[in-house]
Order: C-alpha cells, then sequence, then structure tokens
C-alpha cells in the first residue's frame, strides 16, 4: 500500500465524526498502514481542527487557504491535487461534501474510485476489497478496485468503530506553500438555513414516522390518528416530503431532522441509510412492512410483517381501548 | 438551452424482492420489474421547465442494451425533444469512470449548455456526473435542488447538505449538475404519450461511431469491478412478532408499554 490519506472535514472549528472513524476503517485496509489526515480551510477554527486531529493522527497535513473558508469541492480538489502524492489512497466521507469532490478527484488522479462503502476486506495483491450496498441497501456486493495507481474511496459515515485512542501525539505539516491557483468556475453564495415548521419532531418521545408505504396523501390521516391514540407526533421518510404530502421539517434523515425518541414507528419505510442517519439516540424501533426482506428489519427491536393500511388502524383501535 | 439529461434503466427497488441467482453471484433477473432510475425523472423534469421558460431542448441519453431504449422512450413522452442510446458490448462492465467516459464522447459530438444526471441511480454510487465534469474540465454541483438561469453564461444553482439546509452556488455554464428529488413534481406520463413517442426513431451509437477506444472502457477498463452480490445473515436482527394481527397489536402493546411508547 503506498500512502494513505483521511480527508477531515470540520464545522464551527470541530472534526465530525467521521474523523474518528477513519483508523478503524484504515486499520482493515492495511494494519501496517500509517494514515495522515488532511485538513483543508482557513484561520482559527482550521488550526484549532489541525491541533485536535494531532491526538488521532501521527502526521497532520494542514492547508490554509483563504479561498477556503467555505469547503467548495471544487477548489479543495485543487488544493488536494497540489499537496497529495499522485498515487495516494484518499478516504472522504460519503456525505454531500464527499459525494460533490470525490468522484471528479478521482478522475483528475487518474485513480481508482469507490464510493460509499461500509466494510473493508484487506488488500489482495493491488487489489482492495470492500463492501457497499445497492438497490437502497436491498442487497450487499462485494467489489475489489486495483489501487496501485491510488484510489479516493468514501466511507459511509457511522459504519466504523470511532476510535478511543487520543495519544497519536502526531504533528501539524503545513502545505499551505504548495497551494496554487484555486480560481473556481463554481462560486459559494450562501447558506440557506432550513425553515422550522409548526411541529418540532426532535423533541418528540414517540414517533410514527411514515414511509412511502403510505401510498396516498389522504393515508397520512390513518397515522396522524394512530400518533394522536399514542400521545405522539408524525414524523416520515424523504419521498412523502419530495410529493409535498408533509412539510420539509417533519422529514427524518440526513437531509431532514436529527431525531432522538424513546419509541420510533417505522411504518412502511424500507430502512435506507440516509434515513436512518437520522434516528439517534438507539430508541426502541418499531419496524411495520409489507416485504419480510426490507432492510430495516436489520436494525430494527420489532420487526412486523404487515400492511401498514390495514395495520396502523386496528392498532390505534387498540390503543384507544386501553 | 440546450440540455443533455442522463438517464438510467435500474431494477425497480418498490416493485421487486431481491433474491440472489442459484450460483449466488448475481441478482435473479429472470422477473425483475425495471423503471427508470428515479432521480432521473427530475432532471428531466427540470430540463423541460427550463426550457419552457427559456428556449432550446432536451435531449435523453442512456448508455445500456436494447431494452434501455423503452426508459429513453419514456422520458421523451415526458417532453424531452431527442433520445440517443448508447450500447455496444464493450461497454458491459464498465465502472463508474467507464460509463462517464462513454458520455463524454456523445458529450462531446453536441453543443450542450447544461448536463444533468439523477443524484444517484441503482447502484448508489452518485458517481457518474461528478466524473463526466471532471473529464470535460467543466464545473458541477451535486444535489441540486434549485436551479435558476441567469443569463447565457451562469446560473445560480442550490444545492442539498446535511439538516435541510441549502447552500446556493454560482456557476458557469457550461456545467454537470446532479439533480436531487424534491426539486419539482415530474409530470405523469400516460399511455397517450408513450404512444405518440413509439415511432420516433431513436439513434444508437456504439464504440465505433464514439470514437472510444473498447479497452480503455467496459470490464477491462475498469478499476474497480463488482465481484458479486449477497444477502448478509441478519445477525441480530429484528425480533420478528408473529401470529394474528390480534395477537401481534397485543405483544406489540405489551413492548411498547415497557418502553415508554404508551
Ligand atoms: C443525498 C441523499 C440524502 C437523502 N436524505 C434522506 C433523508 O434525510 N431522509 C430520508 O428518509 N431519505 C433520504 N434520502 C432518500 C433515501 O435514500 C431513500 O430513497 C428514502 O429514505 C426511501 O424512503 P422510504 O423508505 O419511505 O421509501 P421506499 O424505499 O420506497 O420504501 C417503502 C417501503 O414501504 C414498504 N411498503 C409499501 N407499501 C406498504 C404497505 N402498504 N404496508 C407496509 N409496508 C409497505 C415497502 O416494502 C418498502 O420497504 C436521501 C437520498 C440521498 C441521495
Amino acid at each position: 500500500m503506498t500512502q494513505m490519506f483521511a480527508y477531515i472535514p470540520f464545522k464551527n472549528g470541530a472534526a465530525e465524526d467521521v474523523a474518528l472513524e477513519y483508523p478503524d476503517a484504515a486499520k482493515k485496509i492495511d494494519p501496517s498502514v500509517e494514515v495522515t489526515a488532511v485538513v483543508a480551510g482557513t484561520g482559527a477554527d482550521l488550526d484549532k481542527v489541525a491541533d485536535a486531529m494531532t491526538k488521532i493522527y501521527k502526521e497532520v497535513i494542514k492547508i490554509d487557504h483563504a479561498d477556503l473558508a467555505y469547503p467548495n469541492a471544487e477548489q479543495v480538489r485543487k488544493a488536494l491535487l497540489d499537496v497529495l502524492p499522485h498515487d495516494a489512497v484518499i478516504l472522504v466521507p460519503h456525505d454531500t461534501f464527499g459525494m460533490d469532490l470525490a468522484p471528479g478527484l478521482a478522475v483528475k488522479m487518474d485513480s481508482a474510485y469507490a464510493a460509499d462503502i461500509v466494510d473493508f476486506e484487506g488488500l489482495d495483491g493491488k487489489d482492495l476489497k470492500m463492501i457497499r450496498q445497492e438497490l437502497g441497501g436491498a442487497v450487499y456486493t462485494h467489489v475489489t478496485s486495483d489501487v496501485s495507481s491510488g484510489a479516493v474511496i468514501t466511507v459511509r459515515p457511522g459504519s466504523f468503530a470511532p476510535t478511543e485512542d487520543t495519544a497519536a501525539g502526531g504533528s501539524v505539516v503545513d502545505k499551505s506553500g504548495d497551494v496554487k491557483d484555486l480560481s473556481a468556475k463554481r462560486k459559494f453564495l450562501e447558506v440557506v438555513v432550513a425553515e422550522v415548521g409548526d411541529v418540532d419532531i426532535t423533541k418528540a418521545d414517540v414517533l410514527v414516522s411514515v414511509g412511502r408505504g403510505i401510498e396516498e396523501e389522504e393515508n397520512i390521516e390513518i397515522a396522524q390518528e394512530l400518533a394522536d391514540a399514542m400521545g405522539a407526533v408524525v414524523s416520515c421518510s424523504r419521498p412523502i416530503v419530495d410529493a409535498k404530502w408533509l412539510e420539509k421539517s417533519r422529514q427524518v434523515g440526513t437531509s431532514g431532522q436529527t431525531v432522538k425518541p424513546k419509541v420510533y414507528m417505522a411504518m412502511g419505510i424500507s430502512g435506507s441509510f440516509q434515513h436512518l442517519g437520522g434516528v439517534k439516540g438507539n430508541p426502541f424501533i418499531v419496524a411495520v412492512n409489507k416485504n419480510p426482506k426490507a432492510p430495516i428489519f436489520q436494525v430494527a427491536d420489532v420487526g412486523i410483517v404487515e400492511d401498514i393500511l390495514e395495520f396502523m388502524p386496528e392498532l390505534t383501535e387498540a390503543v384507544k381501548a386501553l | 438551452m440546450e440540455i443533455l439529461v442522463c438517464v438510467k434503466r435500474v431494477p425497480d427497488t418498490a416493485e421487486n424482492e431481491f433474491e440472489l441467482n442459484s450460483a449466488g453471484n448475481d441478482l435473479d433477473r429472470d422477473d425483475l420489474v425495471y423503471s427508470v432510475n428515479e432521480w432521473d425523472n427530475y432532471a428531466v423534469e427540470e430540463a423541460i421547465q427550463i426550457v419552457d421558460n427559456a428556449g432550446g431542448s432536451v435531449t435523453v441519453v442512456t448508455v445500456g442494451d436494447d431494452e434501455s431504449e423503452e426508459v429513453l422512450r419514456r422520458e421523451m413522452a415526458m417532453g424531452a425533444n431527442n433520445g440517443v442510446l448508447l450500447s455496444d458490448d464493450a461497454f458491459e462492465g464498465s465502472d463508474g469512470k467507464g460509463i462517464a467516459a462513454i458520455l463524454k464522447a456523445e458529450v462531446e459530438k453536441g453543443k450542450y449548455d447544461l448536463i444533468l444526471t439523477g443524484a444517484q441511480a441503482d447502484e448508489g454510487a452518485g458517481q457518474v456526473g461528478g466524473m463526466l465534469a471532471a473529464m470535460l474540465d467543466y464545473p458541477y454541483a451535486s444535489l441540486v435542488n434549485k436551479i435558476e438561469v441567469k443569463d447565457d453564461s451562469s446560473i445560480h444553482v442550490g444545492r442539498e447538505i446535511e439538516g435541510g439546509n441549502q447552500e446556493m452556488n454560482e456557476i458557469q455554464l457550461p456545467c454537470v449538475l446532479s439533480i436531487q428529488t424534491g426539486i419539482n413534481e415530474p409530470r405523469y406520463v400516460g399511455i397517450r404519450g408513450i404512444r405518440k413517442v413509439a415511432s420516433v426513431d431513436v439513434p444508437v451509437k456504439g464504440a465505433g461511431d464514439l470514437g472510444i477506444d473498447p479497452a480503455a472502457v467496459g470490464k477491462d477498463g475498469a478499476k474497480t469491478r463488482r465481484v458479486d452480490y449477497f444477502v448478509p445473515d441478519l445477525g441480530d436482527g429484528a425480533e420478528m412478532l408473529e401470529g394474528s394481527t390480534e395477537e401481534i397489536i397485543e405483544k406489540l402493546i405489551e413492548k411498547l408499554k415497557a418502553k415508554g411508547g404508551l
């Protein structure tokens, strides 16, 4: 294995959780390899994150450039190309920034690309063996990448164990001077913050969450009746919001709200990682789905194979009768 | 605005229960139901709306086999003006880069201001748009949920980021964007629409027509390869409640009481 690097995303002066997960991923790729962290941005926040990363990584490359105040993928890509060896293996999170950055980076590095990896099975010669999911998590696949001329690999956040070892005693290497022209054909303007809705699903102890299995807008009422009987709040998966059946503030997931209920009732939700990424705090998950092979049954505590449109009204009646 | 939209025929996750074949290395494809990749419908709808407002034309393109022609026709029934099928045995087994290289060759045959893809497809990699942009040296934005045409040389795009927030960018044309669901409501396509485009000519282009070296794409050109499919042992998956609906509800209520759900 050539050199391995880990791109460290951060917000408000703190590295995102994935920074702690890369070491476990790297160990599964090649136990003998040292991973170098790469932090790009500018100012005091950047310094703070770079210093924090020396607890976890032996070497931390810092790229400080005024143009990187907001992480624009086109500019970060240029900066990385100036700094990394051409045969680098670099780990990037499979999140909204990683999806923006990684495919183009792999093209410009002329290296292999593997996306959304959930596990590694190690090196076999020049081939790296990996596991990913397809079809919304319905099936898994083994894939191999020839990493002999480098690779860009996006890892799914939350798939690897966060390291508890914070005694690396590493040092920061400032490579800002290696960065050349960061002019870009895409310019960041502003972040528009999500509107708050009339109901705050993040505060609810019990959520009755509906997915595409609800089939029609009128049927939301069936879920609302169950929620009313349980003293719960209705939330949903993304397709319900895309169809405008419920407002965006009711959406659970990485591009919606993060919820921490005691009980999460997943009704007709398949269980994609972007949806589950918004369910935190280890709630008691009840999944009702008519497909016995739905991926949600891998994470739920209790699974029920039923049609939600028939099951929910009966459950409502039973709860009311208590 | 001349717009090219890249689309894909995929197994429909709502209509299928996925099983492995008897060899255990591929999906059992005998009875699979296929459809257009969900994200692509949003991309085509957006393209049609832009052309309705700003003029121009929409072309849909796919890399696939003969059967992929049906998804081109479906998107043409939605309102796309032209369709192109890129098909060749040499394309089989391409990785993301291979697909992007094939699409690049077609892009260079035309003169497009805007190229759209879905944010991701069945493989969930979300890679083709970003790769195509980098190969063309065009700017790129992924997960786009808003497009505002400013003038002939630039547009404003909103990208979806974490927590439901939106990142606004100004981006120069020509560019490549991957389109996220929710940006619009894709129009309904009826049988009549499908019939209307049934006899329209859809050109088919192979490696030779596109000037592609067959060794650079397909299985041989791929640095990343799928070895097999599998369904993992469920291990400590859910405790499945069984019995009559009444019995299930009784058991469920006990558990909900214990966990603070009631
Ligand atoms: C960048 C990105 C960000 C995303 N962010 C989010 C996010 O924040 N939140 C989110 O939810 N998704 C998000 N998604 C989308 C996500 O990938 C899935 O497409 C989505 O979560 C699927 O929603 P679903 O489970 O409701 O629908 P499906 O996957 O279509 O599942 C519906 C389920 O209902 C079952 N069903 C159907 N009818 C019935 C019935 N009558 N009774 C019982 N069961 C039934 C089916 O068996 C199926 O399992 C994101 C995607 C991307 C690419």
